[in-house]
């Protein structure tokens, strides 16, 4: 199962890679196993604002569907096409090519109470 | 499977299992001061024979549709329904059959299931259907739902005369969303066109129209569709799904969602139900469709099967994210439209809407001739109409009832100060008992 250092974690399983003022957003290797294969995604639009915790989306699986939150507040400022027609993206690649929503950050202060690598893979018992 | 109860024995067995007593000692953890002690107060058991002799008297106090010459219509019809429905819908298969969860065991229901969305589709112009609703009036409001929440705006327009009764299970399924309801007044019978271009606008969720509408007359639908798409609300037509035989399907003059009451297709009066909803929409909406769906798909090796699918809209997956909470269908009277939609094919369909259509126009024009008649409206209609008379209707009625013949619907009760009476004619009414009615309504 993959952690990548560079980026930061939540406890439902969300990573954000930042960028300046900006950041992607996506879930992690851990999220995309439990759900299994996934068969839908619906984000936000862009422009929307949200609150860090709030849902940016929801994630379709076969058997259930996940809520993707936002680990930051910001405004939606790009969304990855290929979650439209090729979902299941999502499993194959999360860290990469699998990205979600793209992010202007409000408060980059909100970015410290993020997990690092090494306290997510604990939370999730790796 | 056949079904074996326990025996005294298997329950001793169990109890001595599990270490209790006796039944009593399973209800320790239910206070012993409400627990009920002298047993339940019930009327003495009867035989057989006596539960049938008093079931039949209340029975008997029922009168079917054969029994009398019907003009009754307002959203339930006195269609003719082939032997072959009951002869399909009474094998035990489908008859006891439970829902469609275990794919394995159920390709049988799943597949009447598809073949039925296929149909309605078809007869719908859309370009999916559900596996049903539980009638008319709830497929209407969960569309209203749908709009609501697909649209994200609180304004439901109401264009012309929709079924009363829907409108109230709309009214109630919205109750706490703060959504409000715009009733487009009338013009002769149908939407004021004029009235409803002032009244759809940027806040309108849905404009709703009911084609033929609850008083029998063909609304502008093109027009009507034409103000919703600019206004950029959902455009949703309730249908009488035999009209379809010969009107345009909803799907090519712009709908977005196809409701309707499916009474008309092989199900029987009832009293009010079991009905049949019938819900169809486009595909770009497919995500937001309540209830279930059959699909189509192979199996493991590669043989055709049938699977409920896109499940995850559903209550047991989405929870309160659901879009309805309808977890089922109204799976035998769905069956019942599906033998029926097959057996008349795309010949009988067409068949039975005209005869609807040249009956009700024979009927009309011969009420219109009597003195002291009119037709209220001078507008196009399919099986329904509005007579106007001098007389109150219910004192008509009440005469016709005497002779075995249920002349028609007091309108008033539907609509205070709209005074009339409404009569349906399906392709059942023979020219005698028109002839018939006509003669009663001279005499009165």
């Amino acid at each position: 199962m993959n952690f990548p250092s560079n980026l930061k974690y939540t406890s439902q399983h969300e990573w954000i890679l930042v960028n300046g003022t900006s950041a992607k957003i996506g879930i992690t290797d851990f999220a995309q196993s439990e759900l299994g294969d996934v068969v839908y995604v619906e984000l936000a639009p862009v422009g929307k604002k949200v609150h860090a915790g709030e849902s940016l989306g929801t994630i379709e699986a076969v058997k259930t569907v996940a809520e993707l939150f936002a680990p930051v507040s910001g405004e939606v400022i790009g969304l990855n096409d290929a979650m439209k027609n090729t979902p299941e993206i999502l499993n194959k690649d999360p860290y990469g090519e699998g990205w979600m929503v793209q992010l202007r950050i409000t408060d980059v202060k909100e970015l410290e109470s993020l997990m690092d690598a090494d306290a997510y893979k604990k939370l999730v018992g790796q | 499977m056949p079904f074996f109860p326990n025996t005294d024995e298997d329950r001793r067995e169990m109890l001595k299992q599990i270490g209790a007593r006796g039944l009593d000692d399973l209800l320790t953890n239910i206070p012993a001061s409400i627990r009920l002690r002298d047993g339940l107060a019930l009327p003495k058991a009867l035989s057989e024979m006596e539960v049938l002799k008093e079931l039949q008297g209340l029975a008997s106090q029922n009168q079917g549709a054969e029994a009398v010459v019907s003009f009754l219509g307002g959203g339930a019809y006195d269609h003719f329904i082939p032997a072959a429905v009951s002869a399909i819908l009474s094998r035990s298969e489908f008859y006891t059959a439970y829902t469609p969860y275990q794919a394995e065991v159920s390709q049988g229901t799943l597949q009447a299931i598809y073949e039925y969305q296929s149909m309605i589709c078809s007869l719908t112009g859309m370009d999916a259907a559900n596996a049903s609703m539980y009638d008319g009036g709830s497929a209407v409001a969960e569309a209203a739902l749908l709009a609501v929440r697909h649209t994200d705006r609180k304004e439901l327009v109401i264009a012309g005369k929709v079924h009363p009764r829907h409108l109230e299970i709309v009214r109630t399924y919205t109750q706490g969303w703060e959504v409000s309801f715009r009733q487009v007044p009338l013009r002769e019978g149908r939407t004021d066109l004029a009235a409803l271009k002032k009244i759809v606008m940027d806040k309108t969720a849905a404009v709703l129209v009911q084609q033929p509408n609850f008083y029998g007359c063909l609304e502008d639908v093109d027009e009507i569709g034409k103000i919703a798409q600019e206004a950029g609300a959902l455009f949703i037509v309730s249908v009488d799904p035999i009209s379809l035989g010969l009107l345009a399907p909803p799907g090519s003059y712009g709908a977005d969602v196809v409701v309707g009451e499916g009474q008309s297709l092989g199900i029987p009066l009832s009293f009010g139900g079991p009905y049949l909803g019938i819900f169809a929409l486009k595909d770009f909406l497919i995500r937001k469709i309540p209830g279930r769906l059959s699909g189509i798909t192979v199996d493991s090796d590669g043989k055709r099967g049938f699977t409920l699918t896109l499940q995850t809209r559903e209550q047991h997956i989405r929870r309160e994210k659901a879009t309805s909470n309808i977890c089922t269908n109204q799976g035998l009277m769905m069956l019942a439209a599906c033998v029926y939609l097959s057996l008349m094919g795309k010949e009988g369909i067409p068949e039975v809407a005209r005869l609807c259509l040249l009956k009700s126009h024979y009927l009309a024009q011969e009420i219109a001739k009597i003195p002291g008649f009119r037709l209220k409206w001078d507008q196009p209609f399919f099986k329904e109409f509005v007579v106007e008379l001098s007389k109150s209707p219910s004192t008509i009625l009440e005469r016709l009832s005497k002779k075995g013949v249920l002349g028609g619907i007091d309108i008033s009760q539907y609509d205070r100060g709209v005074e009339g009476l409404l009569i349906a004619v399906t392709e059942k009414r023979t020219r005698e008992e028109m002839d018939r009615l006509v003669m009663e309504l001279k005499a009165v």
